[in-house]
């Protein structure tokens, strides 16, 4: 693999093909869950785990399954990689489970990981493919996180709440308190609040894509709203 | 023409009943490899739990030897044995901890059910859940205190209408955006209070708080049992 290949996969993962704005895969369970800062890292960090798992298992398989049979040989596995992850979990690193754990069975559900199995890890070889899972994981939790971290603000008035939960009671002393005596506002914390920031976050990089393409291409280009966007999507 | 087809649906039939004999076998392996482990951490989590639920004020005994199996029962949401621990001071029943399942979560939710022996609650914790992450993980004590809600709670002071989150005119507290989950929680722990009022004396009748053991176990699964015959 050439430097310019690497990049590329990055490149997409983290921006061009943006699995939480731009490819918008399921979403549901992540929207519920990212209504903090550490909720948010803690399910982007294990997506990110099961999606370079499954990528590098679909592409060492790839030649020795039958094209009509894949997709359920791909959940079959997705399924039992999820489950084989959950129990070595807890089984070996029973604090990371505690904080983990009621993560992962959520990610079976989310079709980012099917959807990268079937459009890239079944065409690419196994060391691309692990990257690739790297780079959508790392795509999907820098958006979770930044929604996490807006939710929080708006919803509770403080970022990193829980953080003790996940690294041990010294940390404590991380919680920043944003706005003091806030009430909190419950519509932030609700989903109807994620798809809302959302939005916005989506909103935000397509008027960044636009103005990058003005800058080249003179003050009447346009986009298309969502650019890109994945096959397997519609 | 027809013969490629068949060899073609052959071979992709046959494709499948692999991966999936594969995928069953690394699944049974692994579920065998952890099992142990992962049950251990299970009873030590618990037994911190205990602790946190039964004062150690009210009892003197070894609450975690003196303890008795009970046989699977409705009331407790059990379908296996399941052990609850019993608390003695100066020899005098004094408080059980009980094993309750709340079958209608997200999944099934664990919980330990702490009640003094009058029948008041001291206390309940849940050892094991899979609730929304954010939503409905408030149940655990790590997280909210929205658990020590039952704390004094008996089928005395709070009629069989109130054992009902208060969306649904009883006496206990929820967080909007989940309901279903403390509505299952308030049910078992309901229900787990049944039980203890109709088996009381046999969970205390284990033995003097000297002895503890197989013998008084196995009198009180006896004893058990006979109930279970009646009942049918």
């Amino acid at each position: 693999m050439t430097i310019r290949e690497i990049r590329d996969i990055f490149y997409n993962g983290l921006w061009k093909q943006d699995a939480g704005i731009v490819q918008l895969l399921g979403l549901c369970p992540l929207l519920a869950v990212s209504s903090s800062v550490v909720n948010a890292l803690s399910l982007g960090l294990a997506t990110t785990l099961v999606i370079t798992l499954s990528n590098t298992g679909v592409a060492a398989i790839r030649e020795f399954i039958s094209n009509e049979a894949r997709i359920p040989i791909y959940i079959l596995m997705i399924a039992v990689l999820v489950t084989v992850v959950q129990l070595l979990m807890n089984a070996y690193m029973y604090a990371l489970y505690l904080v983990l754990g009621i993560f992962i069975p959520l990610i079976v559900t989310n079709c980012i990981i099917l959807a990268r199995a079937e459009s890239f890890a079944s065409k690419n070889g196994i060391f691309a493919s692990a990257l690739d899972g790297i780079a959508m994981g790392l795509g999907l939790t820098a958006v979770l996180v930044v929604l996490g971290g807006i939710r929080e603000i708006f919803g509770q008035g403080t970022l990193l709440s829980g953080i003790d939960l996940a690294l041990g009671e010294a940390t404590k002393s991380w919680i920043i308190t944003v706005i003091p005596d806030y009430r909190g506002f419950l519509l932030a914390i609700l989903p109807p609040g994620a798809f809302i920031t959302l939005g916005m976050l989506i909103a935000a990089k397509n008027w960044l894509n636009l103005r990058a393409k003005r800058k080249v291409h003179g003050e009447n280009a346009t986009i298309t709203p969502i650019e890109g966007g994945c096959s397997t999507a519609h | 023409m027809r013969r490629t087809m068949a060899k073609a649906s052959f071979y992709t039939a046959s494709n499948l009943l692999f991966f999936a004999l594969v995928s069953t076998a690394l699944l049974a392996w692994t579920y065998e490899l952890t099992r142990e482990t992962i049950q251990q951490s299970i009873e030590r989590e618990k037994l911190k739990l205990i602790a946190q639920i039964a004062p150690p004020a009210t009892y003197d005994n070894d609450i975690m030897k003196d303890t008795v199996q009970l046989a699977a029962d409705d009331l407790l949401g059990s379908d296996d044995t399941t052990i609850a621990y019993i608390g003695r001071l100066e020899g005098q029943p004094s408080i059980a901890v009980i094993h309750a399942v709340a079958p209608d979560g997200y999944a099934r939710i664990n919980l330990i059910v702490a009640v003094h022996h009058d029948g008041t609650i001291s206390g309940v914790r849940v050892v094991s859940h899979k609730e929304t992450p954010g939503l409905g993980d408030y149940i655990e004590i790590a997280r909210s205190d929205w658990i020590t809600g039952f704390n004094g709670a008996s089928l005395e002071n709070r009629k069989s209408s109130e054992w009902k989150v208060k969306k649904d005119g009883g006496t206990f507290d929820y967080r909007a955006g989940a309901t279903i989950t403390p509505r299952a929680i308030v049910k078992a722990v309901h229900k787990a209070l049944q039980y203890y009022a109709r088996h009381r004396d046999e969970l205390f009748a284990a033995g003097s708080p000297s002895s503890s053991g197989e013998s008084a176990q196995s009198a009180v699964e006896g004893a058990k049992q006979e109930v279970v015959k009646e009942k049918k």
